[in-house]
């Protein structure tokens, strides 16, 4: 059985600095992850994680080598068409939130849908939209909260509903536990598991173990390039807090 | 994205800091409010001058002392001396096409009637063709006539406002005024004329100008040269071609005061002459005005530009946001360019409140005149919608060129 590939990288390579540091960030990197996978890349600070999930997530480009998304080269696409893709089918989430200070979680959750460009959508849908995807993270009675009346896992969970209202092919998160507590974490982990198994494509940097051993795939990288790839062993799906604390003990 | 989704999140970015956008609306309020009263300014004096020419009269010729050349510094008038009032007669006796001679002589006086006293009324000595020259009318008693002129008669005609304020109800002819030290009858009184210019005509009050030399303005020379005066106006014949009449009367003054044509102590000026250095004038100050209202406009822009650009630093991180999750390079641009056009047309709205407000607070309160032109406030506030889109381009052109992974990292 084979299964529909979401990303497809070949030979990727970013290089920074063209002066006379250059620092190849990731160097002919190639690497398939299919629809549906829970993926978490790990490796030390200035390996590469970034990097590479700033380019999957179409918010930087490659230096050079190919990049195709659910089908589509993007390698090669101009500042507009990558915000077209990052809108419609990608969600990010960011280790610091990213949310607008002083705008409540609902209208955070609206702002992925204002630069949509699928038939626009009227105040009243939009505003379903957005609380569903907020009921979808637990937080249906905090949206009128605004990011500095909220903790830090309900922030993150904001940004996990904004992530989520597009209904994104691909859902990237930047060591999204990376400011949270474990227990925060472990809520956060959760969720993201949940997605996994209603469907969601997951790719995750951390540099904990605990949290990469939510995925079911582990990618190592070292010096901008792929180190290890391989299925986590101990990987079985929990969903739930009480399954998780159950696996710790 | 929909215009009106840009137009809200413009609008919700601006209310976020309304101090700010206030503070960057300023000095568009300034520009355009300054565009609108300084152009009802130049309307209203342009109004003035309007009335003035043509209060004074047609086929008029004036004849002027001039001191620039000739005698200045020299007592008396007489060889290049300036006009005395002997030139009157000359221009009238001498002169062919001339219809009328009207000496006039100012100087101000306390007036006192019984209890009643009034400071620093105007005074003006004048001669017999005045009212017809002028075009007063007397509404009772009678003007003083060359008789009383010739032997000095201590005789007054009043202006309207002035009668009333001196005899209130009393009818004011025959009665005794007392001007300075000395006593004068009232022989007559204007009827009401109003402002000409900035000339009240019917708080004066008019003597024959042989009494106001000898009582008001007497001169040591006066004797041995004649009395000085300001003005001659020379009304003239309209068949006869002006150019010939000034002409003769410059040949005229120069043989009396014994000065040259090149060098004249005397200048004389048509209505049309005035008219044109009346309409230069006014012309140079609208311009001046026109620049000055431009110049606080442009000011205004640059403070849009500026303050957007502070603004633009401020929230790249908001960017950022925005563009992770979508927003085109277009979108942030249009985003950016609606606050700077929101802010000038608010701005510009306020300023033309405050435009038309300070316009009638002016012509309420101070001595100008103004007269609010209606496309002068639509010029204003178009112009500062053209400033805001001008000078918001350029920062919301910088915003939409940031670069998502920097402007997200921007702290
Ligand atoms: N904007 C940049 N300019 C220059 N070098 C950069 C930039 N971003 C990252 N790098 C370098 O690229 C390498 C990889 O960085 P990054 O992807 O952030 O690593 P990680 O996320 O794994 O810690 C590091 O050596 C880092 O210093
Ligand atoms: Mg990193």
């Amino acid at each position: 059985m084979t299964i529909e590939a979401i990303i497809e990288i070949r030979e990727l390579t970013k290089v920074y600095g063209m002066g006379e540091v250059q620092v190849r960030a990731l160097d002919e990197v190639n690497l398939t992850i299919r629809k549906g996978e829970f993926v978490a890349i790990m490796g030390p600070s200035g390996s590469g994680k970034s990097t590479l999930m700033n380019i999957l997530g179409c918010l930087d480009r490659s230096t050079s080598g190919k990049y195709i998304l659910a089908g589509e080269d993007v390698s090669d696409l101009d500042k507009t068409q990558l915000a077209i893709i990052r809108n419609q089918r990608i969600g990010f989430i960011f280790q610091s939130y990213n949310l607008l200070p002083q705008t409540s979680a609902l209208e955070n959750v609206i702002l992925p849908l204002l630069y949509s460009r699928n038939g626009d959508l009227s105040d009243a849908e939009q505003a379903e939209k957005a609380l569903i995807a907020l009921e979808a993270v637990g937080l249906a009675d905090r949206v009128d909260h605004k990011p500095q009346e909220l903790s830090g896992g309900q922030m993150q969970r904001v940004a996990i509903a904004r992530a989520l209202v597009n209904d994104p092919v691909l859902i990237l998160a930047d060591e999204p536990t990376g400011n949270l507590d474990t227990r925060s974490g472990e809520e956060i982990m959760t969720l993201m598991s949940e997605l996994h198994t209603q469907g969601s494509t997951i790719i995750m940097v951390t540099h904990d173990d605990d949290i990469a051993a939510y995925a079911e795939r582990i990618i190592r990288l070292r010096d901008g390039q792929i180190e290890t790839d391989e299925q986590n062993g101990g990987y079985s799906p929990r969903t739930t807090l009480e399954e998780v604390d159950h696996a710790r003990q | 994205m929909r215009a009106s989704k840009v137009f809200q999140i413009a609008s919700k970015g601006l209310t976020k800091n309304k101090l700010r956008s206030l503070l960057t609306m300023l000095g568009v309020i300034i520009g355009v409010a300054a565009v609108i009263i300084m152009i009802s300014i130049s309307s209203g004096t342009e109004a003035a001058i309007e009335e003035q020419i043509t209060g004074l009269g047609t086929n008029l010729v004036f004849v002027q002392s001039s001191f620039s050349r000739g005698g200045f510094g020299r007592e008396g008038g007489g060889p290049s001396g300036g006009l005395v009032y002997d030139d009157a007669f000359a221009i009238a006796e001498e002169i062919n096409g001339v219809t009328a001679v009207v000496v006039e002589q100012n100087s101000s006086e306390t007036v006192k009637v019984g209890d009643t006293t009034l400071e620093d009324v105007a005074i003006l000595g004048t001669t017999a063709d005045f009212p017809s020259v002028r075009d007063m009318a007397i509404e009772s008693g009678r003007y003083f006539n060359q008789t009383d002129i010739d032997r000095t008669q201590k005789v007054a005609v009043l202006g309207s406002t002035l009668a009333e304020e001196l005899f209130g109800d009393t009818p004011p002819v025959g009665q005794l005024v007392t001007v300075g030290n000395t006593k004068l009858t009232v022989v007559g009184v204007f009827e009401e004329k109003g402002l000409v210019g900035s000339t009240d005509f019917d708080s004066r009050i008019y003597i024959p100008i042989t009494v106001v030399f000898q009582k008001f303005t007497p001169s040591q020379f006066a004797r041995i040269i004649g009395d000085r005066v300001r003005v001659i106006y020379v009304e003239v014949d309209s068949d006869i071609p002006l150019d010939e009449i000034i002409l003769q009367i410059e040949l005229l003054l120069a043989k009396r005061h014994e000065v040259s044509l090149e060098e004249p102590d005397f200048v004389i000026q048509t209505q049309q002459d005035i008219i044109q250095t009346q309409e230069a004038t006014t012309s140079a100050f609208r311009d001046l005005l026109t620049w000055v209202a431009a110049v606080s406009l442009l000011v205004g822009g640059i403070g849009i530009m500026n303050i957007m650009l502070v603004s633009v630093t401020e929230r790249t991180r908001e960017i950022g946001i925005r563009q992770s999750v979508g927003a085109s390079p277009n979108d942030i641009r249009y985003q950016f360019l609606t606050e700077a056009l929101l802010l000038s047309l608010v701005g510009g709205l306020i300023g033309v409140v405050v435009g038309i407000g300070g316009a009638y607070l002016f012509g309420e309160l101070g001595e100008m005149r103004t007269v609010i032109v209606p496309s002068s406030v639509l010029l204003a506030f178009s112009s500062a919608a053209a400033v805001g889109i001008f000078f918001g381009f350029y920062p919301a052109n910088k915003a939409s060129q940031l670069d998502p992974i920097d402007a997200l990292r921007h702290e």
